[in-house]
């Protein structure tokens, strides 16, 4: 409801004149590459249903005249079986845009043109717009514009949204048929007879009490139809009114399967003579890349492959980068910073170079790591390949309360957190999202795999290997846990039927790939230049001030009074604030303990103090919490940017720090019960 | 072998005699049906109903293993769903 009012309060800082036009159309018919060449704005332009998922809105011109486009989010129908329905239909019955431009993909035309249908019985002024008319005559579709348009009685543009033709048109067909006061009467789907005086009868019932915008009509037809949210609207407008309503909604509890039949007849009828279909039994393309990719065990190995691909880049091209950069970024620019400052007071000196520089510096070094994800996740979304991807891996998901669509994004957090929670982004519901986002610092990333390979030889020695893998293993199933939890829990435990779509396999937009990798990019830099340098200089502030040193620091001075905590884990102050630490890079840990506990940076007089200070099951309980910690601050900022909440940021944070240190406590005092020293 | 389509996974489904109903997890790939009925709450109703699987229209199986999410085609396009979902929706084989 938020986006709504946002997008709303946006409409009102326009002239008056603009003209309103909302994009409207189903899933995967590239309405976002209208929207972005309409306006210039780069967006996320998807393969992957739900790329949209709040209003967006630009202005370009048409005819001299300024031309407000609203790019609503994909939706099959008006039925609010989904947040992204409601968002659409809500917009549409209280902003009352000038024109509808409704995007429809000529490869899927009647499950399309479901949606026109729905958007006829509102008051509507619609234009519509024939994209991949290109993509269907490769699959033997042939769609035949002005005889569609006739059947219709609308206006219909050929586009191709992916090289802009066409697109110019709609808008000015748009500001046309706004000027034009009264549009051609278009045909309309008719309702069966026995229903249409139903909903006379219903009709005569609610229409006092039907609230404004909403048009009575298209309000009795929901009630008809049994959908929810309106049944409940007109309920509580009803009150002691409603039993009558209620009796003959009861007799017709079935209407909606002959509504979306009649509905389909209609497009039938409208598409006859428009649209050739191919021969039937070829076998496309698609389906024979299908036959393997969504194969149960076939799919799996592809799947397989494709990760092994990403992570093989990661680390042959990733890492190596990651290296340089390190090296002549954050190490240059100190040592530079270092020269330039001489004579500066120390605490100048500190703060760029352990303030920003470490930390800035750091976060810019995960650059080259994001570029690879971005651009494989990229491609292979543009593939159509991220629906097989969910499909394959949907079972799985589901025993974690997620959604096959999570797989992917979640698995990127190995790599690191930062891309899985901004690879979240294409899962359409808004709540598996969350729950996605929310479960993300749970996968072990690289960086916190790294600590947990040097300290755990060191505590553990032959049995590092298994200690490691319990770890990693634990994590994985606290992940599941909470998944399941949040999903069952305070998320409302619905389980959204499986039903998504397969889109056709497509040559990827290289040119709309590189500009959502730039957008992303930029979201980052912009990140690394704000949030993330307060967090760094003042953490470095914690740090340092007032003693100068770490142990004289309000952060080691902190650290000691909370011993006693650390107690309950077996764990020295000093461990509690290489936690903290860790916080701006993970690996940050090993050397605050080496500084922490006076031994050189060089692992070896580490190694000696940790393991006398420390017996095993206090090692334990440390490495677990330093596993399921709160992320890095970068995961962190990318959180909040990727919720705009900081409710849940803050969340997060706190489920992560309770999970984190319970499972130390327990882990520790478990220990001691079973008499394991 | 491994990616043909496992038709006989199902044959004897296909042996009731004729035109019977069958829910549409229990469709082998690849032979054409028409949907009877989808039963379910409204809103499964809705959904399953909006994306095309009303009363009267053609479906095909391009994926069914018998277990696991199947792939239907249905109106020209292609549809992923679940087994649970599938089981609300009753189709009738059409003669070949």
């Amino acid at each position: 409801m938020s986006q709504l009012v946002q997008a709303a309060s946006s409409l009102h800082e326009l002239p008056e004149t603009a003209l309103v036009v909302a994009l409207v159309g189903q899933p995967n018919v590239g309405k976002s590459s209208v929207f972005n060449d309409l306006t210039g704005q780069a967006q996320y332009v998807s393969n992957w249903p739900g790329k949209t998922s709040e209003p967006k809105s630009g202005t370009c011109d048409a005819g001299g005249r300024q031309v407000q486009v609203v790019d609503l989010p994909g939706a099959y129908s008006l039925s609010a079986n989904s947040s992204e329905e409601r968002l659409v239909r809500d917009f549409l019955i209280h902003q009352q845009p000038d024109v509808v431009a409704l995007i429809v993909n000529a490869t899927a035309l009647e499950r399309n043109l479901y949606l026109l249908a729905e958007l006829l019985a509102l008051p509507l002024k619609i234009v519509i717009g024939l994209n991949m008319v290109d993509v269907a005559a490769q699959q033997g579709i042939v769609v035949e514009p002005h005889v569609l348009e006739a059947a219709l009685g609308l206006p219909v543009i050929p586009l191709n949204a992916a090289r802009s033709h066409g697109v110019a048109e709609l808008i000015q067909k748009a500001a046309c048929v706004a000027a034009d006061p009264q549009q051609d009467a278009p045909n309309r789907p008719e309702i069966r007879a026995d229903h249409r005086s139903v909903l006379q009868a219903l009709q005569y019932l609610i229409t006092p009490y039907v609230p404004e915008p909403y048009p009575v009509d298209w309000t009795a037809l929901k009630l008809l139809e049994g959908d929810r949210q309106i049944t409940e609207m007109v309920q509580g407008q009803l009150g002691e009114q409603w039993p009558p309503v209620h009796a003959i909604l009861m007799q017709h509890e079935d209407a909606i399967l002959a509504i979306a039949g009649g509905r389909y007849e209609w497009i039938g009828r409208m598409v006859r003579a428009a649209v050739t279909q191919p021969r039937a039994g070829q076998l496309t393309l698609t389906d024979r890349i299908d036959r393997v990719a969504t194969h149960p065990l076939g799919g799996m190995l592809i799947l397989l492959g494709i990760l092994g691909v990403l992570f093989w880049l990661t680390y042959a091209l990733g890492t190596p980068l990651q290296t340089w950069l390190d090296v002549h970024l954050v190490q240059a620019g100190s040592v530079w910073a270092q020269g330039v400052l001489q004579g500066a007071p120390a605490w100048l000196t500190g703060l760029v170079v352990n303030g920003i520089i470490a930390g800035v510096g750091t976060v810019l070094t995960l650059l080259p790591v994001l570029l690879i994800f971005f651009a494989a996740l990229g491609i292979l979304e543009d593939l159509g390949y991220m629906a097989r991807a969910a499909y394959v891996m949907d079972r799985f998901m589901h025993l974690m309360g997620l959604h096959g669509k999570s797989f992917l994004p979640l698995f990127l957090g190995f790599g690191c957190n930062v891309p899985a929670v901004m690879g979240a982004r294409s899962i359409e519901s808004p709540k598996a999202r969350l729950i996605t986002i929310l479960v993300t610092p749970l996968v072990p990333c690289t960086a916190r795999l790294a600590v947990l390979a040097t300290l755990a030889p060191i505590f553990f020695r032959e049995q590092a290997l298994l200690v490691t893998w319990g770890l990693v293993s634990l994590n994985l199933l606290v992940l599941t846990g909470v998944g399941i939890i949040l999903h069952e829990g305070f998320l409302g435990g619905e389980h959204k039927a499986f039903i998504m779509e397969m889109p056709l396999y497509q040559l990827p937009n290289l040119h709309s790939i590189g500009v959502s990798l730039w957008q992303r990019l930029v979201d980052f830099m912009k990140m690394a230049g704000t949030i993330i340098l307060v967090v760094s200089v003042l953490l470095w502030a914690l740090s340092t001030f007032p003693g100068g040193t770490i142990q004289t620091s309000l952060l080691g001075l902190v650290g000691q009074k909370l011993e006693p905590l650390g107690r309950i884990m077996g764990l020295d102050w000093q461990m509690l604030v290489a936690l903290v630490t860790s916080f701006v890079r993970k690996e940050n840990t090993i050397p605050t303990l080496a500084v922490l506990y006076g031994v050189g940076t060089q692992g070896a007089g580490l190694a000696e103090v940790l393991s006398s200070r420390l017996t095993q099951p206090a090692a334990l309980a440390f490495l677990a919490v330093q596993m399921l910690f709160i992320p890095c601050m970068a995961t962190l900022a990318t959180i909040r940017q990727e919720t705009k909440s900081w409710r849940w940021t803050v969340l997060s944070v706190g489920l992560l720090l309770a999970i984190s240190l319970a499972m130390g406590i327990a882990i520790y005092q478990g220990a001691a019960l079973v008499g394991w020293e | 072998m491994l990616f043909k389509h496992h038709r006989h996974h199902h044959d004897r489904a296909l042996h009731h005699g004729p035109a019977q109903e069958l829910p549409l997890n229990q469709l082998p790939s690849g032979v054409a049906a028409q949907v009877v009925q989808v039963n379910g709450g409204h809103g499964l109703i809705n959904r399953i109903a909006s994306l095309g699987f009303t009363p009267g229209a053609e479906v095909t199986l391009l994926q069914n293993y018998g277990h696991g999410p199947l792939i239907a085609s249905v109106r020209g396009s292609r549809l992923a769903l679940g087994r649970g979902e599938a089981e609300h929706i009753l189709v009738k084989v059409l003669e070949a």
